[in-house]
């Protein structure tokens, strides 16, 4: 159900996001789905890679002054049709939780699903409800078979 | 910590009875008020002007009644004019760039030479250095007197010095191994620069080096910069304090207490000034710090107004020393800025983010003015600790600092995130502050 995210952070300027995906690209990591939170202060870039390359990406990124953060997300499938990621919300507005963000993965999931990227603000919880309702989650090695 | 040894270099000076020594401070203003009315035209012009003849200062109760020097009198007088000996008897010209304009120089004779190295091997000593010790002078050697005070203090206590001046950090590490450092010299940004590339390159200062105090100065710092400076390094950090127109560093020196800085007092008299109306103030009264030279022979100076903001105890220290001692300077009452009508110093927001968990004390402060309103942005460098996934807890960060700040300081301000190490490290004076409205 969890899988591994990196963040970093990027002050805000032009060029910020390009400089570190050229980074990444030239290190030979593979992004397998990428979100950006743009404030007007600053950045926050996330990132999902194969389980392999998190740690040398975020030593290169590292390395290379960035701050970066490896935390665990929620990676959740729902069905790919109409109203699919409503009734996945509208579960989550029902057991008083809230989403932090969400992003999906650039690759689809297997036939008629969607997969997702969730961070809710209780993290336990969000587990518990997403297993009592069936909600169909990805592990890490189906993430990396992906 | 503190494996250093308390030694005292100079115990009939350092721990005089104050009785004496005030006595002793009066008999020397006396023959420097005489000196500098004899010699320079400056001198005489003001207390003619005010009325005073060298005559009528009999005592350190009359220093008061003497007119002021202030630093653009040594840029007025560029450079010889407020020398008190012929030029002949100068052997050494120091002096410092200034921001703007000319430049100040201070000339001083052998005997002046003399008094400061005295001052200086008074300040590594009371850091805990002697003649087994191997003194790394990271300072800049030239004009500027933090490399050549540093050198000539060490000299004189005989210890082994690397006269390394400024910049070329791989290089200042790679000594500081090979010759076994044990003794550093250099401003507090620069030893927090130091050991943070010496803690980057997997340096261990506990096995691989060993060192064991530093005397940190040229710069104002905060107590929580000196912890973050004896982790990184793991020494004693000792503060110290000079300028080149009293003589260099060492006018005041940290004993290992670390409770505030030791004045030289037998060659200089301390004072607090209010600095709007120029009145003396009492020890424990926070206000301007003014010197007056009274062994120097080259150029001294009466009533020399630092524009430091400080205050001065004469408690009892546990070293044993007598000698009053200056606090921390918490401010400048011309670095002061004043923003929406309130006196903020930089120092104090450097405490704010010094004393946050996982907050680098490195920052920049960016005063502007928008819609005829000053506006204050505080750049502080995100870590590790300060980051998180979500915009959420960045903002929460940002929030806490921001009200940290309005709490000490009085006003509201814009935090700004930026990348790490992005705000230079200087190696002299750390420049904190960029001011638009004057530009
Ligand atoms: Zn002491």
């Amino acid at each position: 159900m969890f899988i591994k995210q990196i963040s970093v952070f990027l002050e805000n300027h032009p060029g910020a996001l390009r400089e570190m995906t050229e980074l990444l690209g030239k290190g030979g990591v593979d992004l397998l789905a990428l979100s950006v939170a743009d404030t007007q202060n600053f950045g926050i870039i996330r990132i999902i890679v194969e389980s392999a390359q998190i740690d040398p990406a975020v030593q290169l990124l590292r390395d290379n002054g960035y701050i970066a953060k490896v935390n665990h997300v929620i990676c959740a499938e729902v069905p790919d049709r109409p109203l699919g990621l409503s009734e996945l919300l509208a579960m989550i507005e029902k057991a008083n939780l809230s989403v932090e963000y969400m992003y999906s993965f650039q690759r689809a999931s297997s036939q008629g699903e969607a997969a997702l990227i969730l961070r809710l603000n209780n993290g336990d919880k969000a587990a518990k409800l997403f297993q009592m309702n069936n909600v169909k989650t990805l592990s890490q090695e189906q993430v990396d078979a992906l | 910590m503190s494996q250093s040894e308390r030694r005292i270099f100079n115990p009939a000076m350092e721990c005089i009875d104050r009785e004496q020594l005030r006595k002793l401070q009066g008999e020397r203003l006396v023959e420097t008020v005489k000196r500098e009315y004899e010699n320079v035209p400056m001198y005489r012009a003001r207390m003619d002007a005010a009325g005073i003849k060298p005559e009528d200062i009999r005592g350190l109760d009359d220093l008061k009644y003497l007119p002021f020097t202030e630093k653009t009198d040594l840029r007025d007088y560029y450079p010889f004019g407020l020398l008190a000996s012929p030029k002949k008897d100068i052997i050494r010209i120091q002096g410092s760039s200034g921001t703007t304009g000319k430049p100040i120089v201070s000339g001083y004779t052998r005997n002046d030479i003399a008094v400061w190295s005295e001052m200086m091997a008074r300040t590594l000593t009371a850091a805990g250095a002697t003649c087994e010790d191997v003194v790394q002078v990271t300072y800049g050697l030239g004009l500027f007197t933090g490399g050549f005070g540093a050198y000539q203090g060490a000299d004189k206590l005989g210890a082994m010095v690397i006269p390394m001046s400024s910049g070329n950090t791989q290089r200042q590490i790679t000594m500081m191994k090979d010759l076994g450092t044990t003794i550093l010299c250099c401003t507090p940004s620069y030893a927090t620069y130091l050991g943070e590339t010496i803690r980057e390159m997997g340096i261990d200062p506990g096995k691989d080096l060993k060192l064991k105090a530093g005397c940190f100065g040229a710069e104002p710092w905060t107590e929580e910069m000196r912890v973050r400076i004896e982790q990184l390094l793991e020494i004693d950090a000792c503060d110290i304090y000079g300028l080149t127109e009293i003589a260099g560093p060492g006018v005041a020196f940290e004993c290992l207490e670390k409770h505030g800085m030791h004045i030289n007092e037998d060659h200089v008299i301390a004072e607090i000034i209010n600095p709007a109306t120029g009145e003396q103030l009492p020890y424990g009264m926070p206000g301007e710090l003014v010197f007056t030279t009274i062994t120097k022979t080259g150029q001294p100076m009466l009533r020399y107004r630092t524009h430091d903001i400080c205050t001065l105890t004469d408690d009892k220290c546990a070293c044993g020393r007598t000698l009053a001692r200056m606090g921390r300077i918490t401010g400048r009452t011309d670095d002061m800025l004043v923003i929406r009508g309130v006196n903020v110093f930089p120092s104090q927001i450097e405490s704010v983010l010094v004393g946050a968990d996982g907050v680098a004390p490195h920052y920049m402060l960016i005063v502007d003015r928008v819609n005829s309103s000053d506006t204050l942005e505080v750049q502080v460098e995100m870590t590790e600790d300060m980051f998180g996934d979500t915009v959420s807890h960045i903002e929460n960060v940002r929030k806490y600092i921001t009200g940290q700040i309005k709490s000490v300081v009085g006003i509201a301000s814009k935090v700004t995130l930026v990348a790490p190490k992005s705000i230079p490290r200087s190696e002299g004076k750390a420049k904190r502050v960029i001011d638009k409205r004057k530009l």
